[in-house]
């Protein structure tokens, strides 16, 4: 039984389907990566499985039951975490405050989570009074993971993490998310910098035109001259 | 020193009282947009239907207060509270949800509850009449004459206690608005969702409780501005057209969407209305050598007549967007 399963995703905004079949099928041992070209439905299927994008086709499975539409705040309580590519945080609320947040469905579990999210981040646990919006790029991006992970989730998708990040925090982030993993949390991202981030993926789905066009490890995307010439930059 | 009497009466304790009025009335304004992004124009009508609702409870039960000791019409406030937020709940589920549901663009909501704003005022005027009437039905309200340790002051200073009443529950709302938002789960979403509505509902956060929670703040507090100053004045059905003015102003002038922006706000439009309208002569007599002899200083010196006073919010609000467009606190730019 897959983490995730999604099968022939069709879906889009306004009634125009921007995914056209889209597989993908995610364990809680993977990293699953996926790339493309602008305008691919990168983020679109990332944010279909978490309910944010109308899905009218096909069907998603969260440990073999339908999560087709969900409400977000439903796939929280199953065990999903979302990590938007912007705006991933509350700029005006403290660092913990952002933290609490992420734990809203689980009260109880506020202090404890806070505590490893603090040994995880350290960077945070000195900040944690202050506005997230005050804090650093990099800074930031851990706020809006530590968020996602308050609730211990089984299942993290990441909407680009390394986004507009320097060389050396996005170094930082990749290690992170292999660190997450190796917790026993299942990952899908979306990554612009594809090389780095398939050294890293077990899964690796290359989409363009709302299809899949390869699916394969990260190292065997990576090693093939195909993929490589024309998604990876040569 | 009378002068001084004459200037903490009519200056100090009635800037304090509109004050206080503006900014209760103007955190609701502000708590609406910054949770659903739309400017209430029906909001000091809600002020309105709350006070009729005090007024209606008063009517009927007029001797319930004196055998507490307290006003009746601040027994009946609580009662009053809670049915205006039940109406809030109630309009926001026919009028607005419908409109945000179908992810229309803020402007129409606006202007439905320009619709709702003409419908409570022409349901408050069937109901209540157009005339304005007093909420002391069977009692006196008590005013206290409070004499100054000083000789040469032969005058005392005047507060009513509708007006020392809702100094101290600004205070306390203000106190407790202040604990609500930043210790409680609830209010803690509320900032969030305000802050960042899509990473609220990612988050988990239940966005329609949010609004609910926001609509029975918004109507219990504009329940509260509407009888105090029913209380301290009369009730009259149509004075929602002479508080939505002011009230805007405050909050926009605070910073929209900014809790604290709107009780400095609603206190920087009842001072300045009340120092507009003072009449300066009385002051400048005192010091009258000081100027030429020639100079004489007129009975009446006001900045503008008292039935120009709505002349002012409007002026302030003008001049704050002008030198800091988000407002005093930083608001929402949206």
């Amino acid at each position: 039984m897959s983490l995730l399963n999604a099968t022939q995703v069709e879906g889009g905004y306004g009634g125009m389907n921007i995914l056209k079949g889209v597989d993908m099928a995610i364990d809680k041992e993977d990293i699953g990566v996926i790339v493309g070209p602008n305008g691919a439905g990168k983020s679109t299927m990332l944010k279909a499985i978490f309910g944010l994008v109308e899905v009218n086709g096909g069907d998603i499975l969260l440990r073999d039951k339908s999560i087709k539409n969900s409400a977000p705040n439903k796939l929280v309580e199953l065990g999903m975490g979302f990590i938007p590519q912007e705006k991933n945080i509350f700029p005006s609320m403290t660092v913990e405050e952002n933290l609490e947040m992420g734990a809203y469905i689980k009260p109880h579990t506020t202090k404890t989570m806070l505590e490893r999210i603090y040994s995880f981040f350290p960077p945070l646990l000195e900040k944690r009074k202050q506005p997230a919006g005050e804090l650093s790029g990099g800074q930031r991006q851990m706020v809006a993971m530590g968020r996602a992970l308050m609730t211990e989730p089984t299942l993290l998708l990441l909407d680009e993490p390394t986004a507009g990040l320097s060389p050396l925090y996005m170094q930082e982030i990749f290690d992170r998310i292999v660190e997450i993993n190796k917790a026993g949390v299942g990952i899908l991202m979306v990554e612009q910098n594809a090389k780095q981030a398939l050294e890293i993926a077990t899964k690796g789905f290359v989409l363009a035109s709302g299809q899949n066009l390869y699916t394969d490890t990260g190292q065997n995307l990576l090693n093939d001259p195909e993929v490589a010439k024309s998604f990876l930059g040569g | 020193m009378n002068e001084l009497v004459f200037f903490i009466n009519n200056v100090v304790i009635s800037g304090a009282v509109s004050g206080s009025i503006y900014a209760i009335g103007a955190i609701g304004v502000t708590l609406v947009f910054s949770i659903m992004r739309f400017a209430h124009f029906a909001h000091a009508d809600m002020m309105t239907f709350g006070a009729l609702m005090v007024f209606m409870f008063t009517a009927l039960f007029p001797g319930a207060g004196a055998a507490l000791g307290i006003p009746t019409p601040l027994l009946m406030l609580p009662i009053a509270m809670v049915i205006t937020a039940f109406l809030a709940i109630g309009i926001d589920k026919t009028f607005y949800k419908p409109l945000r549901e179908h992810g229309v663009k803020p402007i129409v909501i606006v202007i439905a509850s320009l619709g709702v704003t003409l419908m409570l005022q022409g349901l408050i005027r069937l109901f209540a009449g157009t005339s304005s009437r007093s909420m002391y039905i069977e009692e006196r309200k008590e005013i206290f004459r409070i004499d100054m340790p000083f000789d040469l002051a032969t005058r005392p200073i005047v507060i009513t206690e509708p007006q020392i009443t809702l100094i101290i529950f600004t205070i306390l709302a203000v106190i407790g608005l202040h604990l609500f938002l930043n210790r409680t789960r609830m209010g803690k979403a509320m900032r969030a969702m305000s802050d960042n509505p899509d990473l609220a509902r990612v988050s988990g956060i239940n966005t329609n409780k949010v609004v609910v929670v926001t609509w029975i703040l918004a109507g219990s507090l504009a329940a509260m501005a509407g009888t105090f100053l029913s209380m301290d004045v009369s009730l009259t059905p149509d004075m929602s057209f002479f508080l939505l003015l002011p009230i805007f102003a405050a909050a926009i002038v605070g910073g929209v969407g900014h809790p604290y922006g709107a009780i400095a706000g609603g206190f920087l439009v009842g001072y300045a209305e009340t120092l507009s309208v003072f009449n300066w002569s009385i002051l400048l007599r005192r010091v009258h050598h000081w100027f030429p002899e020639w100079m004489e200083i007129p009975r009446d010196l006001a900045l503008v007549g008292s039935e120009y006073k709505i002349v002012v919010p409007f002026f302030i609000l003008v001049a704050v967007l002008v030198w800091r467009p988000t407002g005093i606190f930083k608001g929402k730019v949206i």
